[in-house]
């Protein structure tokens, strides 16, 4: 154990991070709060509580909280869990800052997909798209992880993701001559590509949720390989890691995860880039290691915060249309990335 | 003097051993970047002998250097050349930007495209069509503007007694979302034809493109390929990390502001002159790399691989569709499986990066 090295802290071990994962879910469920009482019709929170409690409301209460915002929340709940986890395997695996859940091709193929179902098949509601999305998701990881194996040194890091990337870039470009060639197409298309969680119903939230838990299973299991990974693939081998294993299991997962996520609400994979930053750093304060046992755990939660709150203000700022969710994302996570890029010496993944 | 040796396994290299040059001659790569500077004349030539006005491929040759008829030079040099010389400039400086950033942070990903300087333009020029600026500002300026402020952002932000190559990537993904995210809002604000305009701009168009795009973008190469491939020796010992690279003597920061500089202009000016050609700047410098067998990005085969990536994508999106396309779907449709493939025939361990 490191003991001298590590910044002399007053709190006995154990406590520091817990206190950190308790304020964390305090933020979520308070965040999750504010998205059921917030928007075009303000509720006051203790109806929102008794709404949720079965209490004595309006029905006008009783609907905005249980048909609109509830499905909402719950949707900005799983997809950001789904893509804070699928962010922070998909950087343990490519032990690349710079990759995000869509580096699988994941976001291209869900695009992909979707742009197939309107202009082939003439589908124009969200509930059509999600399966269309899904699948295209799916195929293009499914592709990525199968070129990035071919060859004789195996799946590397580096071929993992330009592998990824260059599915990413074939997909992009058959997307944007289909776009470009059909003017109704495109119309459809750059509203879901914005990203946002408005106008989803809860079958959504349903429809998603089996491919999260498994994700999210899958995800936290590996954990502890993860650790062994970081240390490069000969220390990870001489620790009795299976790279193969390793790296299926997280693949698979990274793909029912983001894949999910991207269908329902759109290519917002900015979220799952920024929340391991966040994630490392917060737990580097807490005077733990990049272990991924606890950044696993913490991007779920940081992940979900941020995409509700900004699905918040989008309702709230540009009163009474919305800004997508997608687009704020960026905006408040943007500054947000970038002043804790100055301030911490960020440890390289 | 120069003297022969053989290195085990990794073929033969040859030492040039005369002060005050030194250097390493490596003859796979010479070979590789002749084949690449070869192969882009006969895609040149071979595209500007298509058209209404059919000129036999032996004629356009010759046409492309300046002799035959004067009917025939007209045609060439006037009408079909422009568009073949601003591919060939717009992709060169792409590949070389990418070879400067990805060496710089010692990351694949790391190319204009990937961290921000690209999406400044997209933001500026998207902004100006949805906006109606196009009136009375081109897109031209637009982009160079949009490139050259979010540089400045970029270096501004991430600098911090000095920068890292590790921050100035971060703090460029950071904007370069922000950039992506107005730009998306723009498009989805916009009205269906300002949308379409906007779209045809970020996928990147050398349709139409004349000498008056190309004479700028050739000044700037003038002065910046030359600086660039000067630089490169002093990129190499950044690669080793900044602590030996300044125990080597190399002076880190100003190196890396003068990467900088050389590989913004150059992506500034292609991006103004062609628009942002998708996957050229992170592909050519990779694809270079595979095809010469060396450890890092060859500037100079990088340029020639973005270089007739580009022209042989235009000719292809040209003729070979049954509708005109713009140039940059073609990249990503051409690129990615020449890159894929290089990937998965790397037979040695770790040399798939």
């Amino acid at each position: 154990m490191a003991i001298g090295s590590v910044t002399p802290s007053k709190s006995p071990p154990g406590v520091r991070p817990a206190l950190l994962l308790t304020l964390l879910v305090a933020l979520l469920v308070l965040v999750c709060l504010l998205s059921l009482a917030l928007g075009a019709l303000a509720v006051p929170l203790d109806q929102v509580v008794a709404a949720l409690t079965g209490g004595d409301v309006s029905s006008n209460v009783e609907n905005v909280v249980w048909s609109v915002r509830g499905p909402r929340t719950a949707i900005g709940l799983t997809t950001g869990v789904a893509i804070g986890l699928g962010g922070t395997l998909m950087q343990a695996l490519t032990r690349n800052p710079l990759a995000d859940p869509g580096l699988l091709g994941v976001s291209a193929g869900a695009s992909f997909g979707i742009v197939v179902s309107i202009v082939a098949f003439g589908i124009s509601t969200l509930y059509g798209f999600i399966w269309f999305a899904l699948l295209g998701a799916a195929a293009a990881s499914v592709i990525v992880f199968v070129l990035g194996r071919m060859g004789r040194s195996g799946l590397t890091p580096v071929k993992l993701a330009l592998a990824g990337i260059a599915v990413t870039s074939f997909l992009g470009s058959v997307t944007s001559a289909m776009v470009l060639m059909d003017v109704e197409a495109l119309d459809r298309y750059r509203f879901w590509s914005a990203g946002s969680l408005a106008g989803l119903n809860g079958d959504v939230a349903v429809q998603i949720l089996p491919f999260v838990v498994i994700g999210a299973a899958l995800a936290f299991a590996s954990a502890p390989a993860l650790n062994s990974l970081a240390l490069g693939d000969d220390v990870a081998t001489s620790l009795g890691r299976n790279l193969a294993l390793v790296r299926t299991q997280g693949v698979i997962a990274i793909m029912l995860l983001t894949g999910a996520a991207v269908a329902a609400i759109g290519p917002v994979v900015f979220i799952g880039l920024i929340v391991p930053h966040v994630a490392r750093a917060l737990a580097q304060s807490a005077g733990l290691g990049p272990d991924h046992r606890w950044l696993l755990p913490l991007s779920a939660l940081i992940a979900p915060t941020l995409l509700i709150l900004a699905d918040i203000l989008g309702r709230l700022i540009a009163k009474p249309t919305e800004v997508q969710a997608g687009v704020l994302i960026a905006f408040l996570g943007g500054p947000f990335f970038i002043m804790l890029v100055r301030r911490r010496k960020l440890a390289e993944v | 003097m120069v003297t022969k040796t053989v290195e085990p396994k990794s073929g033969a290299h040859f030492r040039l051993g005369v002060v005050p040059l030194s250097g390493r001659l490596r003859p796979r790569l010479i070979t590789v970047c002749a084949a690449l500077a070869v192969a882009t004349f006969l895609v040149v030539a071979w595209s500007v002998s298509l058209g209404d006005f059919p000129i036999t491929f032996t004629e356009a040759m010759r046409a492309v250097v300046g002799i035959g008829d004067p009917g025939t030079l007209l045609i060439v040099q006037e009408l079909r050349l422009p568009r073949a010389v601003v591919g060939v400039l717009v992709g060169f400086s792409f590949g070389l930007s990418g070879a400067i950033f990805q060496t710089m942070t010692r990351n694949p990903l790391a190319s204009p495209d990937m961290i921000g300087f690209t999406q400044g333009a997209g933001l500026a020029v998207v902004a100006g069509i949805v906006l109606g600026w196009t009136g009375s500002v081109s897109t031209q300026i637009l982009g160079l503007a949009g490139t050259f402020v979010m540089a400045v952002l970029v270096y501004l932000l991430a600098w911090r007694r000095g920068t890292t190559g590790y921050r100035i990537i971060l703090v460029g993904i950071g904007l370069q979302w922000m950039a992506l995210s107005a730009t998306d809002y723009l498009i989805a604000r916009g009205m269906q034809f300002q949308a379409h305009a906007a779209l045809g701009w970020l996928t990147g168009n050398l349709n139409g493109r004349d000498w008056s795009q190309a004479l700028p973008l050739a000044i700037t190469m003038a002065v910046l390929v030359p600086a660039a491939l000067t630089l490169g020796r002093l990129t190499r010992t950044l690669q080793l990390g900044d602590d030996v690279a300044i125990g080597l003597g190399t002076r880190v920061q100003s190196v890396r502001l003068a990467l900088l500089v050389t590989g913004v202009g150059l992506v500034a000016f292609g991006t103004a002159a062609g628009g942002p050609i998708a996957f050229v700047a992170l592909a050519g410098p990779q694809i270079a790399q595979r095809l010469a067998g060396t450890a890092w990005p060859p500037p100079l085969a990088a340029g020639l691989t973005g270089a007739l990536f580009v022209v042989g994508s235009d000719f292809a999106a040209a003729r070979l569709f049954p509708m005109e396309l713009p140039v940059g779907i073609v990249t990503g449709v051409l690129g990615a499986p020449i890159l894929l493939w290089l990937l998965i025939r790397a037979n040695r361990a770790g040399s798939g990066g």
